[in-house]
């Protein structure tokens, strides 16, 4: 009987560590894109560009979302903050789509994204003259591969200059 | 072009009504009809006349072999091999002898005669029923001779519909995006081509990015999304004259346009503000109405034959799912439920269904479902696929399917499919380019 119940707790234990190791094993993968990735936002630098020092030029976005995370918001505030410094320089948003949705719906998510940023934009003193929208939907991926990563990347809204 | 070329056409000898073949196209065909093609006979003279004016060796022939493609790939028909047939093409002069066709299992036969008069090509065929022995049809054209790949898709329409009791789809074009180049910086040109894959030709140059053209049901028109100039906008485009212009005065994107049935309007979105609504513009007197108004994206809008419905995709509820309203905006009701996104929907020609693009746990699938939601059927599963357009008689759809690319960016690819409303017979439309956002004409004969 006791024999048993210790085999019990044994058992117990065992499956306990075995689930822990599940859970290890799982979260040694997240880390492993997490340099790039948080949830399926990316938030690696491989394709970022700088409008100036410490201006990166773009935003990314969670599937199917047009919310900016906090450091999109960082982001958003250094564009501003050049901006303004930069009274002459208008500026293109170019929305961005990932290829995993349908064409017409793309477009307009990409237009979604680049207001998003444009309305951020504008609470920081940019002047709506100043930028012009422009969806690209999925036609212009940054990265071409067919992954989680590669999508990550292509969900984006880039500040370009105009003139 | 094709508009003005005109094709007489005599029926020869009243059809007769109580013929025994009869092919059920309502459900998967798993045993497609033996048939005969015939190849049609030509006169030494005709023959030489031919070769002269189209370079072609024996019309007669190139025509019985576009019929026996169209049959083919309609996945109804079995065309025989021409190897077996005991009798010559001169059988087009004499009646068939039936025993002959019944001993290679023809079930119907088809035979006829090429003739070069007055420099026009005229064309006479019959249909035969072998087992019952009678003529089933018979008919005549007189056309110019560089129409004679259209008298193949002709005859093959009236023996589609002969045999089935429904319009044939071969005598139509399919407007798509031709694309080449590296995934990041594709060039895409609007191309047209038979609905056989013949007479492929390219409209635009590809210097600006042009999407998802759509036929106007009653003419030759077409409209498409262009980005010239960076401003992406809807245009029409007369596919006979070249000329295009720019759809509405818009302040921002508009895309996703169709045309209306009667071809007199045109639907499509307008992005502003990070929504998108959908909008009419009245193509005679260039009113603009705006038929849905949401913070929501309203997009992918397509008319019922009858004009009086509207289907189109909102992400209103949260994620996008089909949605139909009245030609007025009123009355808007969501019918996909099922799990998954659902984006665009096409109306039926016949008016019974609606056809859609649906994301489930990372995979595409084409379906269609009643247009009140109900009887949801998935014809085809892949990695990507989506934008079905439909055949004329809506008995098969066309669409694009695009592969995965491995982890250095290769083995991309997009093509078009087509297959039938009963899920069978898939399959690849060959393009010389890869290809996407095709859209199937009106017959151009009627």
């Amino acid at each position: 009987m006791r024999l048993n119940k210790i085999l019990k707790n044994t058992l117990l234990v065992l499956t306990a560590c075995l689930v822990l190791s599940a859970c290890a094993t799982k979260k040694e993968v997240a880390t492993d894109i997490q340099g790039q990735m948080q949830g399926d936002v990316y938030t690696g630098t491989d394709t970022v560009e700088y409008l100036a020092d410490g201006v990166p030029d773009r935003v990314f976005f969670a599937t199917n979302e047009s919310i900016l995370t906090t450091a999109s918001r960082e982001t958003l505030r250094a564009q501003a903050a050049w901006l303004r410094k930069n009274p002459n320089i208008n500026v293109v948003l170019e929305g961005h789509a990932d290829e995993r949705g349908t064409r017409e719906y793309n477009l307009a998510l990409g237009e979604r994204r680049a207001n998003a940023a444009k309305d951020y934009l504008m609470t920081y003193g940019i002047s709506s003259d100043r930028i012009t929208v422009l969806s690209y939907g999925k036609e212009r991926p940054v990265d071409s591969g067919s992954n989680p990563l590669a999508w990550s990347k292509n969900r984006r809204s880039v500040t370009v200059k105009a003139n | 072009m094709t508009k003005k070329i005109l094709i007489l056409l005599f029926i020869l000898i009243p059809i007769n009504a109580n013929a025994l073949i009869e092919v059920d196209i309502t459900r998967g065909n798993l045993n497609p009809l033996p048939l005969a093609v015939s190849p049609l006979s030509i006169d030494e003279e005709s023959r030489k006349g031919f070769e002269k004016k189209l370079k072609k060796e024996n019309i007669g022939s190139e025509i019985s072999k576009i019929i026996e493609n169209n049959l083919r790939t309609s996945g109804l028909f079995n065309p025989l091999d021409k190897k077996a047939f005991l009798q010559a093409p001169d059988i087009a002069n004499l009646k068939p002898r039936f025993e002959d066709w019944n001993l290679i299992k023809a079930q119907a036969l088809i035979t006829g005669k090429v003739n070069y008069v007055d420099d026009k090509l005229r064309v006479e065929f019959r249909l035969w029923d072998v087992l019952a022995a009678k003529e089933m049809m018979a008919l005549a054209f007189t056309t110019v001779p560089n129409n004679w790949r259209r008298v193949g898709h002709i005859i093959s329409d009236k023996v589609y519909e002969r045999l089935t009791g429904e319009k044939g789809y071969f005598d139509t074009r399919i407007i798509y995006v031709s694309e080449e180049g590296p995934k990041t910086q594709r060039i895409k040109k609007l191309a047209i081509m038979d609905q056989d894959g013949a007479n492929n030709k390219f409209l635009t140059l590809g210097n600006e990015l042009v999407l998802t053209p759509r036929f106007n049901p009653a003419s030759q028109m077409v409209t498409y999304l262009s980005y010239f100039k960076n401003l992406p906008r809807v245009y029409l485009l007369d596919i006979e004259t070249g000329t295009q212009e720019v759809v509405g005065d818009f302040p921002g994107m508009t895309f996703a346009p169709r045309f209306s049935p009667d071809g007199k309007k045109i639907i499509m979105s307008f992005a502003k503000d990070g929504k998108s609504d959908i909008y009419t513009m009245d193509l005679e007197n260039r009113i603009v109405e705006k038929i849905t108004n949401h913070p929501s994206i309203d997009t992918s809008p397509s008319y019922s034959p009858d004009g009086k419905y509207i289907t189109f995709n909102s992400d209103r509820s949260g994620y996008q799912q089909i949605y139909v309203m009245k030609n007025d905006g009123s009355d808007v009701k969501r019918i996909s439920f099922g799990n998954g996104l659902y984006g665009t929907p096409v109306w039926s020609p016949r008016g019974d269904l609606i056809a859609f693009t649906k994301l489930h746990k990372g995979k595409f699938y084409i379906g269609v479902m009643r247009t009140d939601g109900s009887g949801e059927r998935l014809l085809t599963e892949n990695y990507y696929q989506e934008a079905p357009s439909w055949s004329p008689n809506g008995r098969v759809l066309i669409f694009y399917r695009e592969t995965k690319t491995n982890s250095k960016g290769e083995g991309f690819s997009a093509k078009l499919w087509s297959i039938d409303l009963t899920g069978y017979n898939e399959r690849q439309i060959k393009t010389p380019t890869d290809a996407s956002d095709p859209s199937w004409s009106s017959l151009l004969s009627n």
